[in-house]
């Protein structure tokens, strides 16, 4: 170090007067919901689960696509050899009817298609519901009308239907762009629920930017000669990571549970890959002989949806500014 | 006016159109908010804008700064005419003409620290002081009285007072020539609003800063301006220096103004006349015709219910709008006049005189017939100032 003279102002570090953010303080009040906490776990372990799922799937001696006829009973009609669905030491949560395949490798393989799915799509969503939201909440005028007339047209539209009517057209189309049939449904899936998906957020976040948009912080920025996306995106944006977050955290289980609808009507993920939806869809037949199988991909299902949804209740809750000006 | 005025309107009209319908829109009516001012303001001077809520002070404040666009007329800035310049040539003289707001907690950021609040009009404009943008923002905030070592807080941290402070120093962290201040201190109570009212004076002092002061207190506008403007219903209906306005109001609505202005002394408040109006402010959607103030004008003739009258000078530097000046005494002027001392009225009602003990106690726990309490909502019919 050469000399350099020393700064009058003391450098921040020594001795930290940071003060709380409002996003702190949602953090401490998130903190004291116990169940939000065990729902934040619970959901922690699933994504760590679904993220190295082929490293647990291989480390327990799994294989979700390997037919293991050993396991099945051919008297019965090749149902799951003993009770509980076939459940043995290699094979945990029993196996499929018919191929012998694992259960619980499949479980896990299919939470990893669902969350993948779910995940991207929200992204996705909350990306072009923000942009679109904001743009039309602060320019107005004929811009607002215009996107206001198109999301009432999407929120129009009988959206199962399309998806199931558009299903074989789109993939093929993927497909044709040189995707993988397993990849090709996969990102359709995504496709249709983004596409969907945004008008919902766009709105919520227009009506937001509409009363941000009066506060005088605002005026002041234009006051100082801001630019507009100076506005839009350091101004507005952080004041609006609230709803963003919730509506994320809501709308997680809403596409986890569609995208098992889809493939259960046969729409959304095909063999081999495993999807949840698909699961219940074949187990709904043996549910009579082998009610395990609809069990385990339904209580999965049941409990990350569950998890999602008192988790994003408590993040709504953390973040909602009624409950305070940071003086709890 | 003594100087060359720095920032200047001359005829400034800004309308709101009322519209109608999504997208082929129609106009059905329009909002005159300000309907042809002019005035200036020098360097280093305070102009005050007074007059009730809804005449149109704001928005005259806003359209000076080309917050708003001016429907008609010119704002002069140094010389030069701004009323045409699109928003990006604005951008350079935004350094030179600041704002500061009323409400000090939707003004400022509650995402953003005190450092980047402060520190943003560096940034906008691209400014790069000398040892740095953090540190003249902290030379900023020790000037406004905030604590340096507070950069890193968040707004919802400080008081109303200190938020104003932060406001304040956004405001003049570039050194503008122009600050037009909006309500500053209307959202504080009164022993913050001497503060922040010695804090702009200090800085206007200390930096030349010239101050277009819109507000609705009388007294809080007497202690900070050199000159006061007194709208009504869009339109500028006296303005003069401040101590002649004081002694010798000559518009009828001044007079209303000040005879609001409840006085800390009960053998005077009892025994004053008021000027109380009648009816509320009119419709900026239909102004009324003639001179705008005549429906509720204890003065009005036939001749102001169909002749608008001019701004002209009454006497040297001292302009009213009003066919009849009222030049005899009514008697508020000298009770807020610059001779009342409000100082030396506080001895007496610490210590209410014997007469007036005496007086309550005979009329028991009931106050005295005829007097006019300024608390008492059915007496007390002035709008909301």
């Amino acid at each position: 170090m050469s000399t350099v003279t020393e700064p009058v102002v003391p450098p921040v570090v020594d001795e930290p007067v940071t003060g709380m953010s409002l996003r702190a303080l949602a953090w401490r009040r998130l903190r004291r919901d116990r169940g939000a906490m065990f729902a934040m776990y619970l959901l922690i372990f699933i994504f760590l689960t679904a993220i190295f799922t082929p490293l647990i799937v291989s480390l327990l001696g799994l294989d979700p696509y390997a037919f293991d006829g050993t396991a099945l009973d051919p008297s019965q009609g090749s149902l799951p050899a003993g009770p509980w669905g076939g459940a043995s030491l290699d094979h945990p949560l029993g196996v499929e009817p018919l191929t012998g395949r694992d259960l619980l490798a499949r479980l896990l393989y299919g939470a990893r298609v669902s969350l993948f799915i779910a995940l991207t799509s929200v992204v996705i969503i909350a990306v072009i519901g923000t942009t679109i939201g904001i743009v039309a909440g602060y320019k107005g005028g004929w811009l607002d009308t215009i996107i206001g007339r198109s999301t009432d047209l999407l929120l129009a539209f009988p959206f199962f239907l399309m998806l199931i009517a558009l299903s074989p057209v789109l993939t093929q189309r993927l497909e044709a762009a040189g995707l993988s049939p397993e990849a090709a449904r996969i990102g359709y899936l995504i496709l249709v629920f983004a596409f969907f998906g945004w008008p919902y957020l766009a709105r919520l976040i227009r009506g937001q930017v509409l009363s941000l948009r009066e506060r005088e912080f605002v005026e002041a920025a234009v006051a100082s000669g801001a630019p507009t996306r100076r506005i839009l995106f350091k101004e507005m944006l952080p004041n609006l990571w609230a709803p963003i977050i919730v509506y994320v955290t809501i709308s997680m289980p809403t596409l986890i549970a569609a995208e098992a609808v889809l493939s259960y009507l046969g729409v959304g993920i095909i063999e081999p890959t495993p999807s949840w939806g698909k699961m219940l869809a074949d187990s709904v037949r043996y549910f009579a002989v082998v009610p395990t199988y609809l069990f385990i991909p339904g209580t999965a299902l049941f409990i990350v949806v569950y998890a999602f949804n008192v988790f994003g209740d408590a993040v709504r809750d953390a973040l909602d500014p009624r409950t305070g000006r940071g003086t709890r | 006016m003594t100087a060359e005025p720095i920032l200047s309107a001359d005829a400034l009209v800004k309308h709101f159109p009322i519209t109608k319908g999504a997208i082929r829109k129609k106009t059905i009516g329009t909002v005159n908010a300000v309907n042809g001012i002019s005035i200036g303001v020098a360097p280093g001077e305070t102009l005050g804008l007074v007059g009730e809520s809804g005449c149109g002070k704001s928005t005259a404040g806003r359209t000076l700064l080309k917050l708003l666009e001016p429907t008609a007329g010119n704002v002069w800035y140094d010389g030069r005419d701004i009323t045409g310049l699109t928003k990006r040539e604005m951008v350079p003289l935004r350094r030179e003409l600041q704002m500061i707001f009323q409400d000090p907690y939707s003004s400022l950021n509650p995402r953003h620290t005190v450092g980047s609040i402060i520190s943003a009009p560096y940034e906008v404009q691209k400014i790069d002081p000398p040892g740095g943008v953090k540190r003249a923002v902290q030379e900023t905030m020790e000037r406004v009285g905030l604590n340096p070592e507070h950069y890193n807080r968040y707004p919802n941290e400080f008081s109303g007072g200190q938020r104003q402070r932060i406001g304040i120093a956004r405001a003049v962290t570039l050194r503008p020539k122009v600050v037009v201040c909006d309500e500053p201190v209307s959202a504080l109570d009164v022993s913050i609003q001497a503060q922040v009212i010695n804090l702009l004076q200090d800085l206007q002092d200390e930096f030349g800063i010239a101050y277009v002061f819109v507000a609705h207190d009388l007294s809080v506008v007497r202690q900070m301006s050199h000159r006061v403007a007194v709208m009504y219903l869009g339109s500028i209906v006296e303005i003069t220096d401040r101590d002649s306005l004081y002694a010798k109001p000559l518009h009828p609505y001044t007079h209303a103004l000040m005879s609001a202005v409840p006085v800390p002394d009960p053998r005077v408040e009892a025994t004053r006349e008021r000027i109380v109006l009648q009816g509320d402010l009119p419709s900026p959607i239909n102004l009324p015709s003639g001179c705008v103030f005549h429906t509720r004008c204890f003065r009005a003739q036939d001749r102001c219910r169909m002749e608008v009258p001019l701004l002209l000078e009454y006497s040297p530097g001292h302009q009213v709008a009003c066919h009849y000046p009222v030049t005899e005494s009514l008697g508020s002027e000298l009770i807020v006049g610059p001779d009342s001392g409000l100082v030396e009225l506080q001895a007496p009602m610490v210590q209410p005189p014997s007469e007036v003990i005496a007086d309550m106690e005979s009329a028991g726990s009931s106050r005295p017939e005829g007097v006019d309490y300024a608390g008492d909502p059915n007496t007390f019919r002035e709008g909301d100032w």
